[in-house]
């Protein structure tokens, strides 16, 4: 069903599609080492560095057997010698069966995907999608809650510039979720991410305290709060404290919830929750292989 | 009666080509520019700021001997959504028909979002019109929208 069909945006999938990736997924963490990709070579281009996804498709393609060619940051390729996007992506996919792009700028993905006779996977593109991590929650939340629909899902901290709240935030609208949005004033989440949770005549609840939401919830996703969003220090000084997730605050939550952060963690989430078994990040990361590895055989048709 | 003779005189007649009527007196100078016609060779009057029954003010084009395609003249959509397009011959109207909002406009619209692939990289700009009355226009490739107040055109 996926064949060739290039991964640029969530809402590229339909519910089933997703469902179909999470399946596969499931199979390889069963079994990840399974080398059906031993005649394709994977291209991963890298246009700015974000070590964390590259490891992770790396090793995904690696598991399946597949050639893994690209870069891992700009300088070192010919962009630097003012090469146009479109002609790095016509020069690759030469080299390549299926390209895995990072670009700083917004739309560049969907771009690629129009000049590129290879599908593509957008590995993030600026602050509009990435697609990979918002599959990657979703398999995450299915498995440890046992199903996507019907959740109580907190997301907590920069809510408005944070692209990953965003995207989960409108899939998980396919689910039939409710959303408890905790976060400061000035980093709500933006009113058309909002509207699209009333167009599905879902609920969503906003707080400004961390602790009021936690015993309602199935999953609470953290998030990092940036300093340069803020343009009065004081105000990020004031703040910054109010949204760090310490263990005793977990002492009132459900059985079954989870904490998520899609990482790198800075100090949002307090050392000592590690070791408490509703912690589950480091779990959401490993998570991110298989569904990498699901994605690249079903769009390269082996799966 | 006189009056009426004298505002019929504001912008002449042409013989052949194409009137559009009823653009926002604001809008004029976008819509030459959206039609490409400050390259015309082609004899064109245009009026704005003046006096209209249905709208209070108005601007109007007159270009000769050009007809334009549909397609072409739905891009005016966006500037003057009530335009009025009137196709002359021989001094007489021919067809008179109104402007559609298109479902995709291509080209001629920047993106607003200064991060777009399309602001950085030679691409033509490509959106889809969300919704016709308010005229929000979202980017094919970086998904972000822009308003009908946002609009820069190239």
């Amino acid at each position: 069903m996926m064949k060739s069909k290039s991964l640029i945006s969530i809402y590229d999938y339909s519910k089933e599609e997703q469902l179909q990736i999470l399946d596969i997924a499931e199979h390889f963490e069963a079994n990840p080492v399974q080398t059906i990709l031993n005649d394709y070579v994977v291209a991963t281009l890298f246009f700015e560095p974000s070590t964390r996804t590259r490891l992770s498709f790396e090793s995904a393609a690696n598991r399946l057997g597949a050639r893994v060619i690209g870069f891992t940051d700009s300088a070192s390729s010919s962009v630097k010698k003012g090469e146009s996007l479109k002609d790095t992506i016509l020069t690759v996919s030469n080299y390549s069966d299926l390209i895995v792009m990072r670009h700083p700028q917004d739309g560049s993905a969907r771009y690629a995907s129009e000049v590129s006779p290879v599908p593509i996977i957008n590995a993030g593109d600026g602050a509009n999608q990435h697609p990979t991590q918002t599959l990657l929650d979703l398999y995450s939340i299915k498995k440890t809650q046992g199903t996507l629909e019907n959740l109580q899902i907190a997301f907590v901290g920069d809510l408005k510039y944070g692209r990953t709240v965003h995207s989960l935030t409108m899939a998980l609208c396919n689910y039939k979720a409710t959303f408890h949005l905790i976060s400061p004033t000035e980093l709500k989440l933006p009113s058309y991410v909002k509207q699209h949770i009333k167009d599905n005549k879902l609920e969503y609840h906003q707080y400004t305290e961390l602790t009021e939401a936690i015993p309602k919830i199935d999953i609470l996703y953290m998030t990092r709060i940036q300093r340069e969003r803020f343009s009065d220090p004081i105000e990020y000084e004031r703040v910054k404290n109010a949204y760090i997730l310490r263990n005793e605050m977990l002492m009132n939550a459900r059985d079954n919830m989870k904490v998520l952060h899609p990482l790198p963690r800075v100090n949002e989430i307090a050392e000592d929750v590690d070791a408490n078994d509703k912690a589950y990040y480091f779990k959401q990361a490993e998570n991110g292989v298989y569904v990498r590895q699901a994605l690249l055989s079903s769009i390269l048709g082996v799966k | 009666m006189e009056n009426k003779k004298r505002k019929e005189l504001q912008v002449s007649a042409i013989q052949n080509g194409t009137v559009i009527d009823h653009i926002p007196a604001g809008s004029v100078f976008q819509a030459i520019r959206i039609l490409n016609l400050e390259r015309s060779t082609e004899q064109i009057l245009f009026g704005t700021n003046l006096e209209s029954k249905k709208y209070g003010t108005k601007g109007i084009i007159k270009v000769s001997n050009r007809y334009f395609e549909a397609e072409e003249l739905n891009k005016i959509a966006l500037v003057a959504p009530r335009a009025t397009i009137i196709v002359i011959k021989d001094f007489q109207v021919i067809e008179k028909k109104r402007v559609e909002v298109p479902e995709k406009i291509s080209k001629f619209v920047k993106c607003v979002n200064p991060n777009c692939i399309t602001n950085n990289e030679s691409i033509i700009t490509k959106f889809t019109v969300l919704d016709k009355d308010v005229i929000n226009l979202q980017c094919k490739y970086c998904e972000k929208i822009t308003a009908k107040d946002n609009m820069v055109f190239i």
